[in-house]
């Protein structure tokens, strides 16, 4: 049955104007209940029928949320804070420069001037097979339409496909994993603080959420430590539209440099798997290695061992060894072309 | 059935199986405890006894040829059944660990003892075909003189009808149950590997229509809860006191000579020595 659009199943709406008047509304209604902050992912979902909650509480009125603040010389970022904020923020740009072209990248500057940097590596699946509604296992049915000899998955995975093949769309989250990045949680009284790389789980561990965010949780903030503050870094998103899309792969690199040796390195890759693919054998091979087309060579095929590409995605893999070359020698697609 | 299963309408518009509800895991969960329970409470009361000792003993001196060691499990037999109980394990482990809550990369290790298990079946019935004695696990009408006889002594009457041959009628009726919920979830097991990523077989999830792998879900799913109970009720029978020397038997592979007098009927199990030798 084609989407019905623009034409919302009824829902009893919340606007609290804390984060306890948040959660208490959250904790009496489990479940039933939708968080939605600028609403970017929530209104495809409502207005296309394909999810239909009871309560939808709009995190807009909570200004604890908002807002960009010194950490130690990290930084703490409201969950809520648009991407634009994010993008602009002087913080942002003298620290972690990489958080901040990520952000800049994301979709169309009226999606960020509303879009939230909590809502953007929230943000569920893009797999148009799941967005349609079609019963597959992350919708809770025994199948993947995307993973089938006739399927068209040209944006899906090439790694740790688990029976889904839908992949993670967050240009922010793979930078925030490259910056060790930690995410508060919040439920009830209780708070939890979670490494961003396990905050994006995959479909091995639960095909239904690409994130550890439960019914009841609330993501209340990003740190993001000093541990790579001023680094080097690179960031770089290919796309079908220069213009606003979401990203075939992108990739946020952080290298601690040592004269002109890698002393140090986070390399993330995303829109591969449903998780923010961290290249650990890559930033193993690297360190104590110069920043040259030699190491660049090395840790490009390293990069792609194990991918695992669908009937319409195997170029993903020779995009995703560009794009680590062009990271390790910090070089754009202009630059190297 | 309807909150035990879940339906959803495929892309062509037909309402389709898709798995049970795991409400159901619960309850087989609960059930199985329930069972400990009312089975433990009920043991206090009972008035089930073995042979009298004196008709042993003369049973005993009859049988001079008896070995003191009776064996009751071979080593190959004893190897099947701990492989199979360490595959099912990890089965309902890696099956429903993360439905309470611990969650980790479960369905490669699930369809990996999916494989083991589904070996040790299949040399399992070749061995108990060509090997064992195949029909002394099975029941059917004729045991029941025998049912008659074991509800009498369970109320404290000592019936003179027959005695269990190798295997109680208990334990019979428990590897029937298994054999039903085992053969299912091994059968849709296999065709569920047409879905997942294995390396063993070319996926494809258009094998069946959408119907039959609904069904075929629901049938693993329902024999998998079910499975829940009756491990549950397996390992509280090898752990009650008063069959602790069946479970040894399972583990070293002999009853005594006096077990074996108490419990079986000599005439419908013949005594084999460690050996393998038949004697008295």
């Amino acid at each position: 049955m084609p989407p019905i659009r623009d034409a919302m199943s009824a829902f009893e709406l919340f606007q609290p104007a804390s984060v306890g008047d948040a959660l208490g509304i959250l904790d009496r209604h489990g479940a039933d209940a939708w968080v939605m902050a600028g609403g970017m992912d929530t209104f495809d979902w409502l207005k296309d029928r394909i999810k239909k909650p009871k309560v939808v509480v709009d995190l807009g009125m909570v200004d604890e949320l908002r807002g960009i603040k010194d950490a130690a010389g990290g930084l703490e970022i409201g969950a809520t804070t648009t991407l634009t904020t994010v993008a602009n923020n002087p913080l942002v740009k003298e620290r972690f420069p990489l958080l901040a072209e990520a952000a800049l990248i994301v979709a169309s500057p009226q999606i960020r001037n509303q879009g939230t940097v909590g809502g953007n590596i929230s943000q569920d699946a893009r797999c148009w097979y799941y967005r349609a509604g079609w019963p597959c296992y992350r919708a809770g049915g025994n199948i993947c339409y995307a993973d089938t000899p006739t399927a068209v998955n040209r944006e899906h995975a090439i790694f740790n496909a688990d029976r889904c093949v839908a992949v993670n769309p967050s240009d922010t989250a793979p930078a925030l994993v490259a910056l060790d990045a930690e995410f508060v949680i919040k439920r009830g009284s209780a708070e939890r603080v979670v490494p961003a790389r396990e905050f994006f789980i995959g479909p091995g561990i639960d095909i239904t959420r690409l994130t550890v965010l439960q019914p009841g949780d609330l993501l209340t903030a990003i740190r993001i430590p000093a541990t790579w503050a001023g680094k080097a870094h690179y960031f770089e998103k290919v796309r079908d539209r220069m213009v606003w899309d979401f990203a075939l792969v992108n990739i946020a690199a952080s290298l601690n440099m040592s004269g002109a040796t890698i002393s140090d390195a986070r390399m993330v890759v995303n829109g591969v798997a449903a998780e923010p693919y961290r290249l650990d054998a890559v930033e193993a091979a690297i360190k104590g290695r110069p920043r040259d087309k030699a190491t660049a060579e090395m840790a490009a095929d390293l990069a792609v061992q194990g991918a695992v590409p669908l009937r319409h995605n195997a170029y993903k893999i020779p995009l995703v060894k560009a794009l680590v070359k062009r990271a390790i020698r910090g070089e754009a697609e202009w630059a190297t072309s | 059935m309807g909150n035990l299963v879940s339906w959803a309408r495929s892309p062509w518009g037909d309402s389709v199986l898709t798995h049970i509800s795991w409400d159901l895991f619960w309850a087989s969960l609960i059930g199985g405890l329930l069972f400990l329970v009312a089975h433990g409470g009920y043991m206090l009361f009972s008035q089930h006894h073995k042979r009298d000792s004196s008709e042993v003993d003369r049973m005993e001196a009859d049988r001079k040829g008896l070995p003191a060691n009776v064996l009751r499990h071979g080593f190959v037999a004893r190897m099947f059944h701990w492989v199979m109980a360490f595959s099912m394990l990890t089965l309902l482990l890696t099956a429903f660990l993360p439905i309470v809550g611990v969650q980790f990369a479960w369905v490669q290790w699930h369809w990996m003892a999916g494989i083991l298990l589904t070996a040790s079946i299949m040399f399992h019935i070749v061995h108990a075909t060509f090997v064992l004695d195949f029909w002394s696990i099975w029941v059917g009408p004729k045991d029941i003189p025998e049912f008659k006889a074991e509800m009498m002594r369970e109320v404290g009457i000592d019936a003179p009808g027959p005695k269990p041959g190798k295997y109680p009628l208990g334990n019979r009726l428990y590897h029937l149950a298994v054999v039903v919920a085992g053969l299912s979830v091994i059968v849709t097991g296999i065709l569920m590997m047409w879905r997942v990523r294995t390396g063993l077989v070319e996926r494809n999830p258009y094998m069946l229509t959408d119907s039959t792998w609904g069904i075929t879900y629901v049938v693993h799913g329902l024999m998998g809860v079910g499975f829940v109970g009756l491990v549950i009720a397996h390992i509280y029978f090898a752990l009650r006191p008063e069959k602790l020397w069946v479970t040894k038997s399972m583990i070293f592979g002999t009853i005594t000579r006096r077990q074996y007098l108490e419990h079986h009927d000599p005439d419908r199990w013949v005594a084999e020595s460690k050996s393998g030798s038949n004697v008295g």
